[in-house]
């Protein structure tokens, strides 16, 4: 038997028990087998695109879809057309600016919306994602053409955003 | 002080989750939890430039260097190691294959008994694991709570108030938490009982992954366990799901194939994991799956008292030495695939003929 990705020989039949058609049995051959053994749980990019596929199945039209596709993250450039082939978000600003397109996606994966476990003693607002790694990248412009001073005057803007972000989250602690 | 380090002295020696010693390390081979964290002020991986990566392996390499208590953590740069070298840490899941096969700046600390590692620049900036031996993840998150403390202590992680630790895939989101258990489940194999088990926890949020062949092909039997979701449950409730209602589950259905299959017919179980024994401690050349096979039957063998004076702890650390890379570390040189099956064979043999004990492996 022929591995499914390729000429090679299946030697390994791993069986995929939470297809939700039942399980479905993979022929790989070893190198193929490895790769699918290493990723993690479910294959993120198909359950991302399964869950949009059944989302945009409920009434989002082509032309609404198409426009979704074109809208890009201002930080890192990522669209969400890509974000969907790939199942990867380019940077954690990507939360907050797609914020209402990944809701659908995430009760679908979760069932949730709403993280209750464990925080960070320290933690940058996330509104403040956007403008930390902007700073990040010209403060290492600046050191790159050795203004050390804006380098350093952005550094202090940096530990200034961390600080108001760990003030905050302390904030919020003592309210409940 | 974190240090820089080589690792041949690893290949002689093992991981303390390989110990076979946990509870319900009779079916339980180990319990591992891994955390996905990233920081707040750069792209996910996917979007970074070469130079964002060489900047993110820095900031946290020196963001550990300044954490008190890590003096004997071992610092492997990965970027420079050898395809051999990165295969023998995935062998010993101290990586994962995808951090293995990328490219670019990348490293991993690896505590020197081997019960965590931290990855820097997999799909995530870090992903921190804890292994522990047998059914353990209670601890084992205590470990990783405590070591993810002792990093934001130092780093400034990517997190949202509603949605938690943000992570480069949806799927991670939240807690970051995936939960592993890696179970040897042989009896619900040769019962066919395995696919009806399984299918019976589809519904509550766990994956099951199996690794197993057909008719003539071989087997290790070995199935792992993982929580599905990440967001909306705290972390202590998803290591509850898996550890005291998941697991436990399955546990009861292997030990019920167990007894069936020795009320059944003790002699043939008896007769077939001792022919097991026979072929690995005399064959003069085997393949990894061939090996994989034997020593699954002769892993059930021992725990079920038909073979004596084979350590469990033993045949657990086979699985692992018998590998392509783990072979190629300890003989020092790069051996082909049938000069491995040559190497693999007298390695068994020296490991099962009695001619050494569980002490000489380590």
């Amino acid at each position: 038997m022929k591995c499914q990705y390729c000429e090679k020989p299946a030697t390994f039949h791993i069986t995929e028990l939470t297809e939700p058609g039942g399980p479905q049995v993979m022929h790989l051959c070893e190198e193929h087998a490895r790769g699918f053994l290493q990723k993690e749980a479910a294959t993120p990019a198909a359950s991302i695109a399964g869950a949009l596929a059944k989302q945009l199945d409920l009434g989002q039209t082509k032309q609404e879809l198409a426009e979704l596709d074109q809208k890009e993250c201002p930080v890192c450039g990522i669209s969400f057309f890509e974000f969907r082939n790939t199942g990867r978000l380019g940077c954690p600003f990507d939360y907050t600016h797609f914020s209402e397109d990944l809701i659908p996606l995430l009760i679908n994966i979760h069932d949730s919306v709403e993280h209750c476990g464990k925080r960070p003693r320290r933690a940058a607002a996330a509104d403040s994602h956007a403008e930390l790694i902007q700073l990040r990248r010209e403060m290492e412009e600046a050191v790159e053409r050795e203004d050390y001073e804006r380098a350093s005057e952005i550094r202090d803007e940096l530990h200034r955003i961390e600080e108001a972000g760990s003030t905050e989250i302390h904030a919020s602690e003592e309210e409940e | 002080m974190i240090r820089d380090s080589d690792f041949d002295d690893l290949a002689h020696k093992s991981g303390e989750w390989l110990r076979g010693t946990g509870p319900e390390s009779d079916i339980v081979i180990s319990s591992r939890i891994r955390l996905a964290r990233n920081l707040a002020d750069f792209p996910f991986i996917r979007r970074c430039s070469d130079e964002d990566r060489v900047s993110i392996e820095r900031t946290i390499r020196a963001k550990m260097d300044s954490i008190d208590d890590w003096l004997d953590v071992r610092y492997i740069d990965l970027e420079q190691l050898s395809e051999i070298d990165r295969q023998f840490l995935v062998e010993r899941q101290l990586i994962s294959r995808e951090i293995a096969d990328a490219e670019g700046s990348r490293a991993v600390a690896i505590d020197p008994r081997e019960q965590y590692s931290v990855m820097i620049n997999e799909e995530d900036h870090l992903r921190i694991q804890v292994m522990h031996s047998g059914l353990d993840l209670k601890s084992a998150w205590q470990s990783i709570d405590e070591l993810d403390d002792k990093l934001e202590g130092a780093i400034l992680y990517a997190f949202h108030p509603q949605f938690g630790y943000l992570t480069a895939c949806p799927t991670n989101v939240g807690t970051g938490l995936r939960v592993s258990v890696m179970l040897h489940l042989p009896a619900l194999v040769i019962t066919r009982q395995i696919d009806k088990v399984f299918r019976s926890m589809q519904r509550i949020n766990v994956t099951v992954r199996g690794l197993y062949g057909e008719g003539s092909q071989y087997t290790g039997d070995f199935y792992q366990v993982s929580n599905q979701i990440t967001l909306g449950h705290r972390e202590q409730d998803l290591v509850a799901l898996v550890e005291d209602d998941v697991v436990p589950r399955i546990i009861e259905y292997e030990r019920k194939a167990r007894d069936f299959l020795v009320k059944q017919g003790q002699q043939d179980l008896h007769d077939d994991v001792s022919r097991a024994l026979g072929i690995l401690s005399t064959a003069k050349k085997i393949s990894s799956e061939e090996t994989m096979h034997y020593l699954s039957k002769v892993r059930m063998g021992v725990n079920l008292g038909l073979i004596e004076d084979v350590p469990v702890g033993t045949i657990n650390k086979l699985f692992i030495h018998t590998q392509p890379a783990h072979l190629q570390k300890l003989q020092g040189r790069l051996l082909g695939s049938s000069d491995r099956n040559v190497e693999r064979a007298t390695y068994l043999q020296c490991h099962l003929s009695g001619k050494l004990s569980d002490g000489d492996l380590n």
